[in-house]
């Protein structure tokens, strides 16, 4: 096999075009992850409370999540479901319920861990002191999960802007897809990936920077908020 | 004021209170003591339902406990429990964690519910410091705010789950001292405690706790000077 000749101009000829990837990257990360803390707040308080009929729905859902791969949900939704509803969904709609749902169901499990590590007490007190589980859920352990819940958390929004890549698949022009394209059309694919390697990189550094910054600080214990 | 008949608690298949009566009357302090393990705490939380009872009856100022009907977050506002190791919201300044209650389950004003808390504050003897956090506080600073949080929610009774075991002995007295103030106002207290001296200053009646049974009981005099039953001896020659 002869080498090609990588000529890196291309990884900056191509950026403008990655770059407009990168905001339905982003766009998609970001409706995902607030889907997903919505979802997996209710999700994780209904574990928590284990209200028999919902638990198991819940459970249900977070297992079927979690042990099936992202892909496979993904081409379902935008090449399977077509087959029983009829019409194929935008590829950013399809996208988006994946990803809703599968950081729900991630969510409410780092959700229902934090709410089961704050001490039982806490929730005994508020309860004594005459607040209904609601209040004491809100007023009392939930500010406290939360700060356990924000790092782990944290680094799941990492995780779900990684696997938009995955998008891809379904045709959605995100900076995966957009690379593929210029990919074939300058024919440098290492230049190309490289250049979306790196934005991928510059989004998730200052990331982790700031999951371990909060790590330190909720770390320090639980005075004020 | 409180009427307790033939109360049976079950964990799973763990028998621990085996049919317990008693009847708190308004402005007495009544003393429960017992080995560990005896079904103290139990008795406790049974009363304001913070476990709920597998038999028998409370009666809470003419409220059959057990009753559907009931609101069990009405009855606890009128019952202030504090707890061994406390539980204050660590996540709040001792101001907040009195008047939080006050606002969200009574609905109080803000400045009106910061004003009894800093009263309530005051008078347990933190005045200086409303503004800390929990996490800040030595244990016996911690059991007075707890108190002054169950204070503030105006209960008819408190209960109080060895109140001074969680902490080191010289702060032992200054939380007592706020016990018996409170006795001597006239408030209805349970208290789960061993302080021999604090039962004999303010207690109308001890009751020896043994194996989920009420073994005896009696003016602390009568129990601590002169006891009956062989276990109630054989404990108090114990802790004596
Ligand atoms: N939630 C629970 N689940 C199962 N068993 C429990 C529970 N709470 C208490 N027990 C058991 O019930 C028994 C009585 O406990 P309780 O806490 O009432 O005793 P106690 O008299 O307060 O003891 P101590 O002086 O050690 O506080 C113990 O054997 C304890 O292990
Ligand atoms: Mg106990």
């Amino acid at each position: 096999m002869v080498l090609q000749v990588i000529k890196w101009s291309y990884a900056i000829k191509v950026l403008p075009n990655l770059l407009r990837g990168t905001v339905i990257t982003i766009k998609l990360a970001l409706l995902g992850v607030i889907a997903g803390i919505i979802i997996g707040t209710i999700v994780g308080l209904i574990r928590v409370n284990r209200t028999k009929i919902l638990y198991q729905l819940a459970t249900v859902y977070v297992e079927v999540i979690r042990g099936t791969p992202m892909l496979v949900q993904l081409v379902l939704f935008f090449y399977g479901l077509p087959q029983i509803i009829g019409y194929r969904m935008e590829p950013f709609t399809a996208a988006f319920i994946t990803f809703g749902l599968n950081s729900g169901a991630y969510t409410s499990e780092i959700v229902r861990g934090g709410i089961q590590s704050i001490d039982r007490g806490q929730m005994e007190a508020a309860r004594s002191l005459g607040m209904s589980y609601f209040q004491a859920m809100w007023y009392i352990v939930l500010p406290q999960a939360f700060r356990r819940i924000l790092p782990p958390l944290g680094n799941e929004f990492i995780i779900l802007l990684k696997d938009t890549a995955l998008a891809s698949t379904v045709t959605l022009q995100e900076m995966m897809r957009v690379g593929q394209i210029q990919m074939a059309r300058t024919g440098q694919p290492f230049p190309v990936y490289v250049m979306a390697a790196l934005i991928y990189l510059v989004m998730t550094l200052p990331l982790s920077q700031g999951v371990r910054w909060l790590e330190r600080r909720m770390g320090a214990g639980d005075q004020g908020l | 004021m409180i009427k307790v008949s033939d109360l049976y608690k079950n964990f799973a298949d763990l028998e621990v209170l085996k049919g317990v009566s008693a009847h708190i009357r308004q402005g007495e302090v009544v003393v429960v003591v017992g080995p560990s393990g005896s079904g103290k705490s139990t008795f406790l939380r049974c009363l304001n339902y913070l476990e709920q009872p597998t038999g028998g009856e409370i009666v809470f100022e003419g409220t059959v406990l057990s009753n559907s009907q009931v609101n069990i977050n009405r009855v606890r506002q009128e019952m202030g429990m504090v707890f061994q190791q406390f539980n204050l919201f660590p996540h709040m300044t001792v101001t907040k964690n009195v008047a939080l209650s006050p606002m969200k389950v009574k609905g109080m004003g803000e400045a009106e519910a910061v004003e009894l808390a800093h009263s309530l504050l005051g008078q347990v003897g933190l005045a200086d410091k409303v503004d800390a956090y929990p996490g800040q506080l030595s244990g016996g600073q911690q059991q007075r705010v707890a108190n002054a949080r169950a204070l503030a929610m105006e209960p008819k009774v408190m209960l109080f789950d060895e109140p001074t075991s969680a902490l080191d002995p010289e702060m032992i007295n200054e939380v007592l001292d706020v016990m018996k103030d409170l006795a001597h106002k006239g408030m209805t207290m349970v208290v789960v405690s061993h302080e021999m001296g604090f039962a004999r200053e303010v207690g109308n009646r001890v009751i020896f706790m043994d194996e989920g049974r009420f073994v005896e009981e009696g003016s602390p005099e009568e129990i601590f000077t002169n006891p009956q039953n062989p276990r109630t001896q054989a404990f108090l020659s114990k802790i004596l």
